[in-house]
């Protein structure tokens, strides 16, 4: 017989005091307790230090997130010295071996965002102040990116964003103490522009179907200029609600639109299920204008290719990386097959874009920490600022110090007519040198002059 | 004109998803007076039971001689096309067809299914909330419903499933030709025709089943006066756990012919739940006609209201226009469009 130690007495006792726990004050903010830990916020104590992982663990994105964990426990792994090094042994900086970040053994602690800007607060502040976070990092959506860069420039912590399109993150929302790693959308459209007027012709209609928030804003307004720019014109452009689930009373009128293009400025969910109906209603096959209609998706994610299927045979749109890129297009993206091979023998599956860039952010952060010889935030910043570096899968690689982005080659891919397995969707069309997707960084569509980092925070 | 053929059509099938949801819901409500939170989730499951089929149909393994697809640096991934077991053991014909027409054949698989998820939860769950406010009714099938969710999302993830229609089905017709427009000015998927001919089906049936059978007819007395009928030594309890399994095949049917319409995902049940009350409360509480004719009423409205012209003039109207509706209905109609006195007034 078993007796259970449970009293309903017992439990409010437990209840109360995790009550009292959960209400107990911030903390860090108390300059005082800053000063005493040698002035910056969570300044490892002992031969640990402790790095936030901020991904969606439940949600729409859940799956994207489990990539980007997979590749966070794949660097702390590397960092520590365990497995095959990944990237370590390709990396055009040395400081990593093995050792930890400046000596100290990685520890890790984990948040789930759920895609929403006030849980993934909640999640990384929990993080910096409960689990003391010198750092955190991850994402999949813009929203929550410049939400939560903003709270860790507050907080005092670097943030090393994860998967982030949208022109804001380094743009009109820039900060100081936040880095993306990922590409943007003025990069998609400068990318891919030139090899639609390659592939379509320069004489042509282009309607676009919108995502309403932030992220779709940005790439509309990226995808317009660019093709405008080389001769294209826009008919219309509609803004969809973010919770649609079927798109077939916006797509639908498309074909009657005098258009012959539609630019489907959606991602995720938004963008399976628009593509799909797209497909289901024709526009594959349409012509208009006596041409063959196209359908163009400026950001193309591995895990959206599988929730479309075989609907997004012949499709264009851009990406940050792939894992066929050293095979296919050689050394200047050395840093791939060794990340590939190390992710493929401990989960038995290739990484996506988005686990790729939280890797390599990471590695990233460690470097600089090392480069820097301390935690201090500021100092990670000055780091970071104009570092430019190889060997992590993107060729040369630049971090702006003005903005905070990173400036390298945007890959631009094709929807796979016969995908041989469930990894094979895409096809590398080209990789579009980095200077074509250089700007300068008052740009407009980043806030122009106005745009500013501020000062880096220590928390102190 | 032209445009507005387009969205009627275009509204059609998307009452008939809303219709038949809010068809289940009015049944459950009507019979057992249960407000059921997990209806959508219902929806859903039957979305994956043609997911399930598929993934089973399309089992397969490695031929011996096939080399492997990509190879990066020690690590290779995937492999050559698999054969599927259904190809091996009928012919590569016959294999194919049956994997081509998964979707259809779900709606075999998911009866059965369907009808035994409804029949535990209703004797499992439900039964033991009848006696319960509405509001513990709400909250204990809400809670079912995240449940139920997050059991798919374990075994599915969270990424939508691509499950397309038969290749038959695949493709569009060309409306606007056949009603003397241009080419490619009134274009409609096939699948979406098939939803909405089958959505009307299944609303035939219902109705036929509860107007011309003596099991419907007991079900409408008990519905009209249980206690009355219990009182005749009718067991009505019997009858309407039946009923909640009717109701949740008919949503799990929904779900399954909607799956090539939409790759399912885990929260496509939450995305319809909301809607299908809004319907359900515009057609009137307990109103089986009203709970199609408001199911159609507001798939078409929303239809119009994504039109771009219509955005242009007012915009946001898109997100707004069903709730709208619904508040003007309820401002001069308070009992919805066909409901009858005394439900839910007590």
């Amino acid at each position: 017989m078993t007796s259970s130690k449970f009293t309903r007495r017992g439990l409010l006792k437990t209840g109360a005091a995790s009550g009292i726990a959960l209400a107990t004050p911030t903390i860090f903010t108390g300059a005082a307790w800053a000063a005493a830990h040698t002035g910056f916020t969570n300044a490892p104590q002992g031969d640990t230090v402790t790095l936030g992982f901020n991904v969606p663990q439940s949600g729409p994105y859940a799956d994207e997130g489990a990539d980007e964990l997979r590749a966070y426990e794949l660097a702390v792994e590397h960092l520590n010295g365990e497995g095959d090094g990944g990237m370590l042994n390709t990396f055009s900086s040395k400081t990593l071996d093995g050792t930890g970040i400046n000596g100290k053994r990685v520890e890790y602690v984990t948040g789930d965002t759920q895609t929403k800007s006030d849980a993934a607060r909640a999640s990384a502040r929990s993080m910096i102040e409960k689990d003391g976070a010198i750092m955190i990092t991850g994402g999949s959506s813009s929203g929550v990116a410049v939400a939560v860069q903003a709270l860790c420039q507050e907080a005092g912590v670097i943030f090393m964003a994860g998967l982030t399109h949208s022109n804001d993150t380094t743009g009109v929302d820039r900060k100081a103490n936040g880095f993306r790693h990922f590409f943007n959308s003025y990069m998609s459209g400068a990318a891919l522009a030139p090899i639609l007027i390659d592939q379509y012709g320069a004489d042509r209609k282009a309607y676009h179907l919108t995502a309403d928030y932030n992220w779709g804003y940005t790439t509309e307004e990226a995808m317009r200029q660019s093709t405008e720019a080389m001769g294209w014109e826009t008919v219309n452009s509609v803004k969809t609600p973010l919770t649609q689930t079927d798109f077939s009373s916006y797509i639908a009128p498309v074909l009657n639109s005098g258009a012959d293009v539609l630019v489907l400025n959606h991602y995720g969910g938004n963008m399976v299920n628009s593509l799909t109906n797209a497909v289901q209603f024709g526009l594959r096959e349409a012509e208009a204008n006596g041409k063959q209609f196209e359908i163009v998706v400026p950001l193309y994610s591995e895990l959206m290719a599988q929730g479309a299927g075989e609907n997004i045979a012949g499709i264009l749109g851009s990406q940050n990386w792939d894992w066929k890129l050293e095979n296919q297009l050689g050394e200047r993206y050395v840093g791939t097959n060794a990340f590939v091979e190390s992710f493929g023998n401990k989960y038995g599956r290739p990484p996506s874009q988005a686990a790729h860039t939280c890797y390599v952010q990471t590695l990233l952060y460690a470097d600089a920490v090392n480069r820097a010889g301390s935690f201090n935030p500021c100092a990670v910043v000055e780091a970071l600022e104009g570092f430019e570096f190889d060997g992590m899968g993107n060729g040369p690689t630049l971090y702006r110090a003005a903005d905070h982005q990173c400036f390298k080659d945007v890959i631009v891919v094709r929807g796979k007519e016969n995908p041989e397995n469930e990894f094979d969707l895409v096809e590398i069309v080209e990789a579009t040198p980095v200077d074509q997707v250089t700007y300068e960084p008052n740009h407009p569509q980043f806030g122009g002059d106005a745009a500013s980092l501020g000062d880096c925070n220590p928390g102190a | 004109m032209d445009a507005f053929i387009l969205q009627i059509l275009n509204g059609l099938d998307k009452g008939s998803a809303y219709a038949l949801i809010a068809l289940g819901l009015t049944l459950i409500f009507g019979t057992l007076g249960v407000v059921n939170f997990a209806h959508g989730a219902l929806f859903m499951i039957g979305a994956f039971c043609a997911v399930t089929l598929q993934k089973i149909l399309t089992l397969g393994f490695v031929p011996a001689d096939s080399a492997s697809a990509a190879t990066v640096g020690g690590f290779s991934f995937g492999s050559a096309k698999e054969t599927t077991y259904v190809e091996y053991w009928f012919g590569e014909a016959v294999g194919s067809a049956i994997v081509d027409w998964s979707v259809p054949l779900a709606i075999l698989f998911a009866i059965p299914v369907m009808m035994l998820i409804g029949i535990i939860m209703e004797r499992g769950l439900i039964k033991h909330f009848y006696k319960r406010p509405h509001a513990d009714q709400i909250l204990v099938t809400f809670g079912l419903a995240i449940v139920l969710q997050e059991v798919v999302k374990y075994f599915f993830g969270a990424n939508p499933i691509p499950t397309p229609a038969p290749e038959a089905f695949t493709g569009s017709l060309d409306f606007g030709v056949l009603m003397g427009f241009d080419p490619y000015t009134i274009v409609y998927p096939y699948w979406r025709l098939v939803y909405f001919v089958f959505a009307m089906g299944i609303i035939a049936a219902v109705f036929g089943f509860l107007q011309f059978t003596t099991f419907g007819m007991v079900v409408r007395a008990g519905m009209a006066d249980r206690e009355t009928v219990g009182l005749l030594g009718i067991d009505i309890d019997k009858r309407f756990t039946i009923m909640f399994a009717i109701a949740a095949c008919v949503a799990g049917l929904a779900g399954v012919m909607y799956a090539p319409i939409n790759s399912p995902n885990y929260h496509m049940g939450m995305d319809f739940l909301v809607l299908s009350f809004v319907v359900v409360v515009v057609g009137g509480m307990g109103s089986l006609p009203g709970a199609v004719l408001a199911g159609f009423l507001l798939g078409i409205l929303e239809s119009f209201a994504s039109m771009a012209e219509v955005i242009d003039v007012i915009p946001g109207i898109n997100q707004i226009i069903i709730y709208l509706v619904a508040i003007v209905i309820l401002l001069t109609r308070p009992r919805g469009l066909m409901g009858r006195k005394g439900v839910m007034e007590d």
